[in-house]
């Protein structure tokens, strides 16, 4: 043991005799991340709308949503994959699934703190039900949906690391590779990418929210 | 391919139960190291989010900074406290206590933040002193948020311990990962199961013991339909 390689945490060598590698599963990483967020957000921005339409649902989606989300990640990829097979497919599903209960909450809980009196003048305006949904409560539920679609997005790129267990887990199977072979710099390296590209995301979606909602009072 | 069927006949096979890697030592040891793991978390977080609510200051920056640790994959933590030489139990417990953090500290922040202004008018004008005014009024009072913030966390607790099982750690997570490493996918569902079904257990458990911490009248509150 005296003379044993040096095993650095953090290695320029490392990142660029394998930067091929480390993008390839940064690619990954990013790729599954945006993908089921998306997906995520189009099922959620229609459940959360109705959910809102039609009170007596919103109490069962929220329940159903909530046991969901209860299901640990490790066992939902385990569960899934003899189903969708090993491989991105399953790890899509489960990060969508996941996604799904932060972003219909964060929906609901948008359209319910519109101002009431806001609505009422939309109704004395002559605004119908939908053009009301549309022109007047979604515009205002905005903050709040952008915040639930932050945390997701952030919770997003923390659990694809958890798809290595099917084997397309972007960075995390960086992380697993180095662990299996005590490489410190392929593990410290993906969790720094990791931490970085939640930050990235984060700040992206603040940038956003903030053009998209230029009336807010800062 | 009969997955569910594995899992069921998995499941009955008393054989799977007993012994040092059976169903009932390893949940023995997944409750044990969640129970570690939120207990440290909730040592660290509850006083802190005291503290921080009574000042009101700084507060919000607390909880955003222990947001962002949401932001730091458990596997990461995991696998880089196992590649400095830490394994097993030790290290499980303290990626999951890192994991509990947000939601405890956020729970007892907004928690204390919510107490009606009023009551603690009236607790001081009784002549409380600041620490029974804490302990007599204002945390009774904050028990269903705080209440809300350690359910959250617990479940997340026991929901990633199965995680550890990936760099070593003995949990539930043991089965799903040797079921995996075998191919035999009916043991991985009925490990899946039994997590999953832990997690409610321990979230009906604490709902549980947050109604009979909630004082009386908070009780009878929440049952008025309207406020």
């Amino acid at each position: 043991m005296a003379d044993a390689p040096p095993n650095p945490w953090l290695s320029a060598a490392y990142l660029r005799d394998n930067a091929g590698d480390v993008a390839a599963a940064l690619g990954q990483h990013v790729g599954l991340t945006v993908e089921a967020v998306v997906i995520a957000s189009a099922i959620a921005l229609p459940l959360g709308m109705l959910a809102h339409r039609r009170p007596r649902l919103a109490g069962p989606l929220l329940s159903t949503a909530g046991v969901l989300y209860t299901i640990p990640s490790l066992a939902l990829f385990a569960v899934l994959a003899p189903y969708t097979g090993i491989g991105r497919v399953t790890v899509l599903i489960g990060l969508v699934l996941y996604a799904l209960l932060l972003l219909v909450r964060g929906v609901l809980v948008g359209l319910a703190g519109v101002d009431p009196a806001v609505r009422d003048a939309a109704r004395g305006m002559g605004y119908s039900p939908g053009a009301m949904l549309w022109r007047v409560e979604l515009p205002l539920a905005l903050p709040t949906m952008v915040s639930a679609l932050r945390l997701a997005t952030v919770s997003t790129v923390a659990l694809t690391t958890v798809g290595v267990v099917v084997g397309a887990g972007g960075l995390g199977q960086l992380l697993f590779r180095g662990f299996r072979s005590n490489y410190h710099a392929e593990i410290m390296t993906a969790t720094l990418l990791c931490l970085a590209l939640a930050l990235v995301a984060d700040l992206l979606l603040a940038v956003v929210g903030r053009l998209s909602t230029p009336w807010q009072v800062r | 391919m009969d997955v569910l069927g594995e899992a069921a006949r998995w499941l009955n096979d008393p054989l799977n139960w007993t012994g040092p890697s059976g169903v009932l030592a390893l949940t023995w040891a997944h409750v044990w190291i969640s129970v570690l793991a939120v207990a440290l978390a909730a040592l660290l977080a509850l006083p802190l989010g005291l503290w921080l609510g009574r000042r009101g200051k700084g507060a919000r920056l607390a909880v955003v900074v222990a947001n962002t640790t949401r932001a730091l994959p458990t596997l990461a933590l995991l696998t880089l406290l196992a590649a400095s030489g830490l394994f097993g139990a030790t290290a499980t417990v303290l990626a999951c206590a890192v994991f509990a953090l947000p939601p405890l500290l956020s729970g007892a922040i907004d928690g204390l933040e919510g107490v009606d202004a009023g009551a603690v008018d009236a607790a001081t004008g009784m002549g409380m002193s600041r620490w029974h005014r804490l302990w007599a009024v204002e945390l009774p009072l904050a028990v269903p948020v705080i209440g809300a913030g350690v359910r959250t966390a617990a479940v997340q607790v026991v929901a990633t311990v199965p995680l550890a099982a990936l760099v070593g750690g003995r949990s539930l997570g043991t089965i799903i990962v040797s079921g995996f490493g075998t191919l035999h996918y009916g043991q991985v569902v009925a490990g899946g199961a039994l997590v999953a079904g832990l997690c409610l257990l321990v979230e009906g458990v604490l709902a549980l013991g947050q109604r009979a911490a909630t004082p009386t009248g908070l009780r009878a509150l929440a049952r008025t339909p309207d406020r």
